[in-house]
């Protein structure tokens, strides 16, 4: 036995920033490649947000009312279109068994995947939102609240998403993905529109952003760990 | 010691309704220097052997020790003295070969010198590939990217799933050389093989599954 053999080689510290960083830089970098499938959630949402108030019809009441429901309802569903590609492909090609064997703790590399997802999906739909808001006749604090609710929201949709999208990796029937990750994203939407909901009525929204706020946070923890789990279920 | 130790592993799947037994009462044992090639038809476990050694899947029956102790899948220092290649090769099409090659090598080494990744592609002659994107590559060249790794991230076990898949006759002569290279160090390898890639020696043992 060599000198090399007897003492193990010394480990890349396996910091788990690093890991993180490493699958957010290669993820922006792939989700940049390939900007068409890029663009296709926040083109979903654009479209949505903008058809409706064309369908409802010129009553600026009615809209100002329907505004907040419609455009977290289209911000949700688009959060939705993107999962599927979240492991997908690295569990096709072989990424996800590289990363498992990694030095890296699994969590971390999990959490920096589900960070460039949501940079490339969400943050998109929360910087187009106060001009989507524009055309249901939103005010000024609707509108900040709107985006400040979505801010929140989004990345728990991405985090809560990634679970499904785990624990579904390697099945063929796409819509079990969705009544999965469906239930737990409805408290978000409630919240989320009924924050802009309470600005309009008067009310101070600080109660349901706050809340959205401690479901990320819950989420920021509790979410990546059950991805990592269940994504090395799926490996094994 | 050995340093390397399955024992009675078995594993069995399930293919729809039945249940298949993939892996009946497996054991062998490798130490420094020493290289198991495992031959086996399709469908022969050659795989599911491997993801078991490498501590990717979990045995339903035996263990896996290494250096003498028994691990879980996914043990923290196994995972640090292994270097899996599989049949997926792990490449984005979005990607260039160079930067395929970068960002697996800092994946698993914690960071890649720009030089050794252009000196192991002109290793593996992929000098005129380095610009291209992954799409563009041939079965071959995309295997040849896989393999360039071993020599980027030093780790002392080596678990190769049909390295030889799609190389040509340079490429397997390279491969072997890296590989016996490896051995005289001290390394260890276990190697799934449905065919004869030309090792031999005191040091290399077969292991036929059925």
């Amino acid at each position: 036995m060599t000198a090399a053999q007897a003492a193990p080689r010394p480990l890349p510290a396996p910091g788990a920033w690093r890991g993180a960083a490493w699958a957010v830089r290669r993820d922006l970098r792939l989700a940049l490649r390939s900007k068409a499938e890029l663009g296709v959630q926040l083109l979903f949402y654009v479209i949505v947000a903008t058809l409706v108030p064309l369908g409802v019809g010129p009553d600026s009441v009615l809209l100002r009312a329907l505004g907040p429901g419609v455009l977290w309802v289209a911000a949700l569903l688009a959060s939705l279109l993107a999962l599927p590609r979240l492991f997908a492909m690295d569990f096709a090609d072989g990424t996800l068994e590289q990363m498992t064997l990694s030095p890296y703790p699994l969590p971390a590399l999990i959490s920096g995947k589900i960070a460039a997802h949501w940079l490339a999906t969400g943050l998109p739909l929360v910087a187009a939102s106060p001009l989507l808001g524009l055309q249901f006749g939103l005010g000024g604090d609707e509108l900040t609240v709107l985006a400040l609710g979505l801010l929140l929201g989004t990345p728990t949709l991405s985090l809560m998403g990634a679970v499904g999208a785990a624990l579904t990796l390697g099945l063929r029937n796409g819509a079990l993905l969705a009544l999965l990750v469906l239930p737990l994203y409805v408290p978000i939407l409630i919240f989320g529109a009924g924050a802009v909901d309470a600005v309009r009525t008067g009310l101070g929204a600080t109660a349901e952003l706050s809340l959205l706020a401690a479901a990320l946070m819950a989420s920021l923890v509790g979410a990546t760990l059950a991805a990592a789990a269940a994504v090395r279920m799926a490996l094994d | 010691m050995t340093l390397l130790a399955l024992e009675r592993v078995s594993k069995s799947q399930w293919r729809g309704r039945h249940e298949i037994v993939v892996l009946d009462d497996v054991s062998f044992e490798l130490d420094a220097g020493e290289l198991v090639a495992i031959f086996g038809q399709r469908a022969a476990g050659k795989t599911t052997l491997l993801r078991i050694a490498a501590g990717l899947s979990h045995a339903a029956q035996g263990t896996l020790s290494w250096r003498g102790v028994a691990v879980a899948p996914l043990d923290a220092e196994l995972r640090a003295a292994v270097t899996y290649i599989g049949h997926a090769a792990a490449l984005k099409d979005e990607l260039t070969a160079e930067e395929n090659l970068a960002s697996q090598t800092s994946l698993h080494a914690g960071s890649a010198d720009s030089g050794a990744i252009a000196r192991a592609l002109g290793l593996w002659s992929l000098d005129r590939q380095r610009a291209l994107p992954a799409r563009a590559l041939s079965m071959g060249q995309r295997r040849r990217i896989g393999l360039a790794r071993l020599a980027l991230v030093p780790r002392p076990l080596w678990i190769l799933d049909e390295p030889a898949a799609a190389l040509d006759a340079a490429g397997l002569s390279l491969l072997c050389g890296m590989i016996v290279a490896h051995l005289a160090q001290g390394g260890m390898a276990i190697i799934a093989t449905h065919q004869d890639i030309g090792l031999s020696g005191p040091s290399v043992r077969g292991l036929a599954l059925s």
